[in-house]
């Protein structure tokens, strides 16, 4: 998925030569064929985000479109106060592309992971959020981006993820996707939780329960509008992220239902990692399991949901 | 701008700080000694024919830019921008009323001239820097200034941007220190000492200048000097609060509420001087 991002960001600069590509301290050989073909639009800066996220605004603030790539957790920490003041604020054109968002570099540790993300770049005022779910998503998203008219996060997932999203419905940054028709159970889905709802729909349409799902791509600005519809004729709605509950796609999904005032409101659960630091090296999938984001766990959530049950909150 | 070959500090100084004094009147609060400070840098670069700007067009794509990194000083650059006519004199005494669009540090989005929103520190070198970037990348002549504090370089930002300015080369890129030697609980060298300051921008691969601010026709002598294919240094030797006696390296006027009137008749009498 990384690839197919830097690969995307790359043609656009390739038809436009006001964008920048930034990399931090990235590994060896990336994005080696556009600094040979355009050196003047290529930088690779060090390991210095918050000097980066500077310079990306002044350069923005003098008509460049700036990409700039590194770790997301080191995208989005570091650098926070740049960040909200020097893009927020300024509403400048800077995409930031953060590697392994998530657990994905579940065996390095808690310093690696990116899992409050989504809710530091959601708390700053003008920033897009978008979390695609596999390299056919990011390659539309990042088209989308040439024009978008202010900052973005894009989190960057592992790689290799099974592609499920069509080109149909199209790409429009802040609208969501129906990826399945509305039932008994509604997943909100971002990144590359919208593969495990998938499966987990499979599982539950096996034991005669209906599945919709709701894929947002885009976190902020978000689609309360195609979520609200959908979530109106199910009985129980689940949001999956593979993100802390606390400020992310889950807090989106309650604050949206709990404001909108439904006659008769659906049951409503997050999943997501709790609000502690994972305590486990081991593998992306041996922590989504631990945290009971697999396709079986989700389902079985699910189904407790749909039969009216719903166990403590955040468990 | 034209260049002022007699540009008469003494008198703007003096004009600039009655502005900012009639500020601080109307917002009861303002900081005063940083401003002080800053006055005759801020004089040189707009008024002492460095900077090429355009107050009726502001966005003009070749103007110099000129970054306030110190965004608490903004009320030296107020009183200066607005004579030159950015914006209506009549904005100065609405500064930080919820009608007016000076705020105690500046935004760029709301004041006309105003490149950065500064006030956070260590902010203003890295933008200036991706300024003189990417107008390099555009072939344009422009430089780019950037004014900072003396306790702002104590943010490791200011020298992560060193090192990048170096890298480039950006001889189109001018920081200028105030260096008045105090921040805001005591002296620099108490709270965090800088020297050796400009052994350690040569360092860092600047050209390096130093100019005692009693005689600011120094740093625009220098500012007129041909950059050397480096980024420049200039580290000026200036007082907190300079200008008025009982001010001057006061530190309880480094942020100042609402002033009485005899320290309004004081400060008024000394600038008539």
């Amino acid at each position: 998925m990384r690839k197919r991002c830097l690969e995307a960001v790359y043609k656009l600069a390739k038809r436009n030569k006001d964008v920048v590509f930034i990399g931090s301290d990235l590994g060896v050989g990336v994005m080696d064929a556009m600094k040979k073909e355009l050196p003047g639009q290529w930088l690779m800066e060090g390991v210095s985000e918050q000097h980066i996220i500077g310079a990306a605004a002044g350069m923005a603030m003098t008509g460049k479109i700036v990409y700039f790539n590194t770790i997301a957790t080191f995208i989005t920490r570091r650098c926070y106060e740049q960040t909200a003041i020097d893009l927020g604020l300024a509403s400048l054109k800077v995409r930031l592309l953060g590697s392994g968002g998530g657990l994905v570099y579940a065996p390095l540790g808690p310093t690696h992971l990116a899992t409050e993300d989504l809710a530091l770049m959601r708390a700053i005022p003008n920033m897009a959020i978008v979390a695609p779910c596999d390299a056919e998503e990011m390659e539309r998203a990042m088209i989308a981006s040439e024009s978008w008219n202010g900052p973005m996060y894009v989190r960057i997932a592992k790689g290799g993820e099974a592609v499920v999203s069509k080109p149909e419905p199209g790409f429009a940054i802040g609208r969501a996707i129906e990826c399945r028709a509305p039932g008994d159970v509604l997943f909100v889905t971002t990144g590359v939780m919208l593969q495990r709802a998938l499966e987990a729909a499979a599982l539950l349409e096996k034991d005669g329960v209906s599945c919709g799902i709701v894929h947002c791509h885009t976190v902020k600005p978000f689609d309360a509008a195609a979520v609200l519809a959908a979530a109106s004729k199910a009985r129980a709605v689940l949001s999956l992220e593979e993100h802390t509950i606390l400020g992310g796609l889950g807090s989106c999904v309650a604050e949206t239902l709990a404001e909108a005032g439904l006659e008769k409101p659906p049951l409503f659960k997050r999943l997501g990692i709790p609000d502690a630091f994972p305590d486990e090296y081991g593998s992306q999938n041996s922590l989504m399991d631990r945290y009971g984001l697999s396709a079986e766990k989700i389902a079985a959530e699910a189904r407790r949901l749909a039969e009216g049950r719903l166990s403590p909150a955040g468990g | 701008m034209t260049a002022s070959p007699t540009l008469d500090f003494r008198a703007l100084g003096r004009e600039t700080r009655r502005a900012i004094t009639e500020m601080v009147i109307a917002a009861g609060r303002g900081h005063v000694g940083s401003a002080f400070s800053l006055i005759e840098i801020l004089l040189a670069l707009y008024k002492g024919g460095v900077l090429r700007v355009d107050p009726k067009n502001p966005a003009w794509e070749d103007r110099d830019r000129l970054i306030l990194s110190k965004g608490h000083g903004a009320l030296a650059l107020y009183p200066i921008l607005s004579d030159l006519g950015f914006f209506p004199k009549e904005e100065l005494l609405k500064y930080c009323r919820r009608d007016g669009i000076l705020g105690g540090h500046p935004e760029h989005l709301k004041i006309p001239g105003v490149e950065a929103s500064t006030g956070a520190l260590g902010h203003g070198l890295s933008i200036g820097i991706g300024m003189a970037l990417a107008g390099r990348m555009n072939k344009k002549g422009f430089r780019v200034y950037v004014v900072l504090g003396d306790g702002e370089c104590d943010e490791g930002s200011i020298w992560e941007g060193a090192l990048h300015a170096s890298k480039h080369k950006l001889a189109n890129l001018t920081a200028i220190i105030d260096y008045n030697k105090q921040q805001s609980y005591s002296d620099v060298a108490e709270v965090l000492p800088l020297e050796p300051f400009a052994d350690k921008w040569k360092a860092f691969g600047f050209e390096v200048f130093e100019a005692d601010m009693d005689h600011p026709e120094r740093l625009l002598e220098i500012l007129k000097t041909p950059p050397a294919g480096k980024p420049r240094v200039v580290i000026c030797h200036t007082v907190k609060g300079k200008g008025v006696s009982f001010i001057e390296r006061n530190l309880s006027w480094h942020h100042k509420g609402k002033l009485t009137d005899q320290e309004v008749e004081n400060i008024f009498n000394e600038l008539e001087i």
